[in-house]
């Protein structure tokens, strides 16, 4: 993993300030959605050797979260992104 | 050649011929059987399969040299302290496994029964162990609770008085101990080669070929390979070997880093674990001080971990014993281990003919020898071990999660 993380609204801050949830990817379903559903959202990972987007938290800084899009065999990062302008240009684009 | 003490002393004064322990056989275009993933847990089944199922048309796959995944990076530890039903008696087979392996493989793989001592610090982690403790004497696995009074005649260079911490006493399991790595995927390899397995190194599977609902083969770096039966023990890239197969796993990869010292006078007698932070330590035979802590906590497939991580584990192992500061750090590194979302491994046939063993997390060095035998007895006979029918694949839909540490689907806390 880098050493600098650059934070949207903090700049680029020492790695130890952040903390990780993990994947980004699994969206929690509908409350009424079908058990399948909620057992591969909680269990099932694409896992992938390569980029990756997950959920950190800027702990030690603004305390937002952020979606940090980085590669899992180099730890290249790629982007770091508020988690609602991540979400709301996912909705832009039609992505759930 | 079978080693002996005769066989010592020939090789010393240069009469015998010196060997390879295993053969180099190029790959054959078909097996019964082929393993992939030349680690500890491949090697063991496919040496159980040879050796009690009598199925030697194996082959061994291995995309690096022998023993340069995880089974070569652990700390070593072997113990069975576990509390939950469907993980104790595994473990505890696995400890009697390792009793006699050296007998089983005839070769030393260093096995010392030293005792793993978990410390304690509160009443609350008293009682936890106490429970755990008597769960494990009720499956017949042996556990002691030591006082502090014995905890200090026996480690006393641990930091009893600190203000935070103060040690209290421990959970010992005296047939825990550590076995030398490296010789167990020697030992397993030569003695799997020598009932007829073929050992592959340098090749990586590339695919899987498969048709409906079984697989016919797989491409190699080394060519095309069919099998009847194909088995899978790829630690830490377990996700993308059962991808090959369009099979999508409740598994995430995590480094886990870990240290030694330079050599040191016998010092520490046993495996001590800290019981405030994340941190545990034994004494190699050469003297280093072999310890780790925490896994990094973010996925990645890179051997190594980050400095901050390092920091963590010192400072953890100094609030322990505080003169492990005045010691040189020579070596640390990483591996890249699978983890599951319950912490506990899954032994299962996920096709009709393609079986899966996978899910070790930071703790299945331990398991190798029961892994081999419960994924050969998988393998030969189509049913599962007595002792591993928790690890099946479906437990996670079924929500019967063997959760050994109560931490939810998220791999990073295991
Ligand atoms: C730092 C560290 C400390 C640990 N400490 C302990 C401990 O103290 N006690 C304990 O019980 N456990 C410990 N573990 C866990 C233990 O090492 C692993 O759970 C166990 O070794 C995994 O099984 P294995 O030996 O078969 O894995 P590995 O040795 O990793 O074998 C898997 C093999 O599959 C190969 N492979 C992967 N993909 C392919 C492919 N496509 N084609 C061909 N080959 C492939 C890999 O190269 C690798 O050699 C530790 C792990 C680490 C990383
Ligand atoms: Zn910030």
């Amino acid at each position: 993993m880098a050493s600098l993380i650059a934070c949207p609204h903090c700049g680029p801050r020492p790695r130890e300030e952040f903390s990780v949830r993990g994947d980004a990817a699994p969206l929690r379903p509908a409350p009424d959605a079908a058990p399948e559903a909620w057992l591969a959202y909680l269990h099932a990972r694409e896992n992938p050797r390569g980029p990756h987007r997950e959920h950190w938290r800027h702990e030690g800084g603004c305390g937002r979260w952020l979606v940090v899009a980085r590669d899992t065999a180099t730890h290249e990062v790629f982007s770091v992104t508020d988690v609602q302008a991540a979400a709301r240009s996912a909705a832009r684009e039609g992505r759930e | 050649m079978r080693y002996s003490a005769l066989s010592l002393v020939a090789d010393a004064l240069g009469l015998a011929p010196r060997v390879p322990a295993w053969r180099s056989p190029a790959p054959k275009p078909a097996y019964d059987v082929v393993i992939v993933g030349g680690g500890g847990h491949g090697l063991a089944t496919a040496w159980t399969l040879a050796a009690t199922y009598g199925i030697t048309n194996v082959a061994v796959l291995e995309k690096g040299y022998i023993g340069s995944g995880n089974v070569g990076r652990n700390t070593t530890i072997i113990r069975s302290n576990y509390l939950l039903e469907g993980n104790n008696p595994f473990y505890e087979l696995s400890l009697r496994l390792w009793e006699r392996l050296e007998r089983d493989l005839n070769f030393n793989a260093m096995v010392s029964q030293r005792g793993v001592a978990n410390l304690w610090h509160t009443d609350g982690q008293r009682d936890a162990f106490r429970r755990r403790g008597n769960a494990m004497r009720m499956h017949g696995v042996d556990a002691e609770m030591w006082d502090v009074a014995q905890v200090r005649a026996r480690l006393p260079f641990l930091d009893f008085d600190n203000a935070r911490f103060p040690v209290r006493g421990a959970l010992v399991q005296p047939r825990g101990g550590t076995v030398r790595h490296d010789a167990v995927a020697w030992g397993y390899a030569r003695a799997a080669s020598a009932l007829g397995v073929d050992i592959i190194p340098h090749c990586e599977v590339t695919a899987i070929r498969r048709d409906g609902d079984r697989v016919t083969g797989v491409e190699t770096t080394r060519g095309d390979i069919l099998c009847d039966r194909l088995a899978l023990a790829t630690a830490g890239h377990s996700s993308r070997s059962a991808e090959m197969a369009g099979i999508r796993l409740p598994i995430e990869t995590h480094v886990l880093q870990a240290f030694v010292s330079e050599g040191l006078k016998p010092l520490i007698p046993n495996v001590i674990t800290f019981g405030a932070g994340h941190f545990y330590v034994s004494q190699s035979d050469k003297g280093g001080l072999v310890f780790g802590g925490d896994i990094d906590g973010w996925n990645s497939y890179a051997q190594r971990g980050g400095l901050a991580t390092v920091e963590h584990v010192v400072e953890a192992g100094v609030a322990m014993m505080p003169g492990l500061s005045r010691v040189k750090l020579l070596r640390g590194w990483g591996g890249v281990m699978d983890m599951s979302m319950d912490g506990s491994p899954i032994i299962d046939r996920a096709l009709a003919n393609l079986y899966l063993n996978a899910g070790w997390c930071y703790g299945g060095f331990k398991a190798t020898p029961a892994s081999g035998l419960c994924f050969a007895h998988l393998i030969a006979t189509g049913a599962p071990h007595a002792v591993a029918t928790q690890f099946r694949l479906d437990r996670f839909d079924r929500g019967a999660a063997l959760d050994e540490k109560g931490a939810g689907p998220f791999p990073n806390l295991h």
